[in-house]
């Protein structure tokens, strides 16, 4: 592996522990299987104690009591879909953000494999709060723009 | 982060006792809140007595609707896409325990204390709109279908109230890590005086009410449970689950409240952090767990005192109250956080 690199993985893992780093998303990923299994579980010990008894109406689709009208994915209005495309802009906006939120007014250290400083990255400052505040006025514009056009409106 | 308590454990016996711990605590939580404030405090908000039988004053009302869920009848619609409608509430729980891995209970009671913290925290908490989205879709009823979408927009509209209002946060701390949040609370100073730290409350108060209203709408309570009006849509995306698996988005529901609950606490007023004891020492893993215990029912009772006091919103006023006031007050705040960070 080239020595930058290195430099770059430790870096992200803040002085951590390549492995350490993995060891981390492993537990992770062990706590969404444990919600699978408590699942599991509980499904499992109420097949020993439920009944299940197959009755012609019991699976008809529910409407309130009377029979069922037509196609069950029936077609409907999605008045809000502007402001899912409006949601992606955002929220790559947010994804954008935190990074520079990080380093905003604090040090970054630079943190080799073997855990000693490589170096100091320094806060943006001045300079970083403009180049974001530029960024966020350019999409605030976008939103004002929608908002003109009426795009919040409720159609 | 120092170790402070002086065992070393393997990996695997790390994991294990999180596993049990995860495997108890989230339940429970969910049962304090059900308990607590869904039961007790809104029946007396009502001016009624609530469950009185099962337990002392009712108290394991829960659990005994618990064991009656367990002996009902597993239905699934002959219509339902019958993965996927197995599928959904899983989706949901699983993204409920993942939001729980990053909460710190005290300095070294953490499941995994994440670089990423707090985004990682946010990211896993919105998964559950695909779980939701799932279930209004494979139980292939017009009600389920509309809560459904209704959910999906609501939750997508406060998603980004809810980032950015964490945003203010992380620019004055300059992590995302959660136990760093907390630490920088523990060791701030207010005007120099350090002897209740510096809640971050204090400075974010328009990023905490803009946090809160975010969490009472990805919560779909009321105001904001048009996803799930009885009235509207009879109980939208839930409507064909019956059993367990509607007992498991009731509990992804309240396993979430508590933990939204949690990073609230963790976020604005200080986490496990109690003044007057160092957050350096051993006594912080002990008095830490009560003291953010509670910190979040303060925060929980905030949230369902809301819930319990206000009419629903219309769906059109919801959107709105998203578009036009707390995203451009998100704005604001992070705007002025950064002037003030940089300039003093």
């Amino acid at each position: 592996m080239p020595p930058t690199l290195t430099v770059l993985i430790a870096a992200a893992t803040a002085g951590q522990d390549y492995s350490d780093f993995l060891r981390q998303y492993l537990t992770v990923v062990i706590m969404a299987g444990l919600a699978m299994a408590l699942v599991g579980t509980l499904l499992g010990v109420g097949a020993l104690l439920r009944p299940s008894r197959r009755q012609g109406d019991k699976h008809v689709t529910y409407e309130s009591g009377v029979d069922p009208v037509g196609e069950h994915w029936s077609q409907s209005h999605v008045r809000y879909y502007v402001f899912a495309l409006l949601f992606v802009i955002f929220d790559v906006e947010a994804v954008f953000i935190f990074p520079w939120a990080t380093r905003l007014d604090a040090d970054t250290e630079l943190i080799g494999s073997g855990g000693e400083v490589l170096g100091v990255l320094g806060p943006y400052g001045t300079i970083g709060l403009i180049k974001m505040f530029l960024f966020i006025a350019v999409l605030a514009l976008g939103l004002v723009y929608a908002w003109r056009k009426g795009v919040l409106r409720w159609m | 982060m120092p170790m402070l308590l002086a065992i070393e454990l393997a990996y695997w016996q790390e994991t294990a006792i999180k596993v049990a711990v995860m495997a108890v605590l989230v339940p429970t939580t969910a049962l304090i809140l059900g308990i607590v404030f869904l039961f007790k405090m809104m029946s007396w908000m009502q001016s009624r007595m609530g469950p009185q039988e099962a337990g002392p004053r009712g108290l394991l009302q829960l659990l005994a609707d618990g064991v009656k869920f367990l002996q009902k009848e597993d239905i699934i619609p002959d219509a339902a896409d019958r993965f996927v409608f197995k599928a959904a509430p899983i989706v949901v729980l699983v993204s409920t325990f993942l939001t729980y891995v990053v909460v710190p209970a005290g300095p070294d009671l953490v499941i995994e204390n994440l670089p990423t913290g707090i985004f990682f925290a946010m990211a896993v908490s919105s998964l559950s709109v695909i779980g939701v989205l799932m279930a209004g879709w494979a139980s292939s009823n017009k009600y389920a279908l509309m809560g459904g979408l209704r959910a999906a927009g609501q939750l997508i509209a406060y998603e980004l109230p809810l980032v950015l209002a964490v945003t203010g946060v992380v620019i004055q701390v300059g992590s995302l890590s959660m136990q760093d949040i907390v630490w920088a609370q523990a060791t701030g100073e207010i005007f120099g005086w350090g002897g209740i730290g510096l809640p971050l409350i204090l400075t974010q108060i328009l990023a905490f009410f803009v946090f809160m209203a975010a969490v009472q709408a990805e919560l779909a309570q009321p105001p904001f449970d048009m996803p799930i009006a009885e009235t509207e849509v009879v109980g939208g995306y839930h409507i064909e689950y019956t059993g367990f698996r509607f007992l498991f988005f009731f509990l992804g529901e309240f396993a979430t409240a508590f933990a939204f609950a949690a990073i609230a606490a963790t976020l604005f007023l200080g986490g496990w952090y109690v003044p007057g004891i160092p957050p350096d020492s051993v006594w912080a893993n002990v008095v830490g767990p009560i003291a953010l215990f509670v910190k979040i029912m303060f925060v929980s009772f905030l949230i369902f005192w809301f819930r319990f006091t206000y009419p629903r919103f219309r769906e059109d006023q919801l959107q709105t109250f998203a578009w036009k006031y707390l995203i451009p007050l998100s704005l604001v705040n992070i705007t002025v956080t950064g002037i003030v960070v940089v300039a003093f």
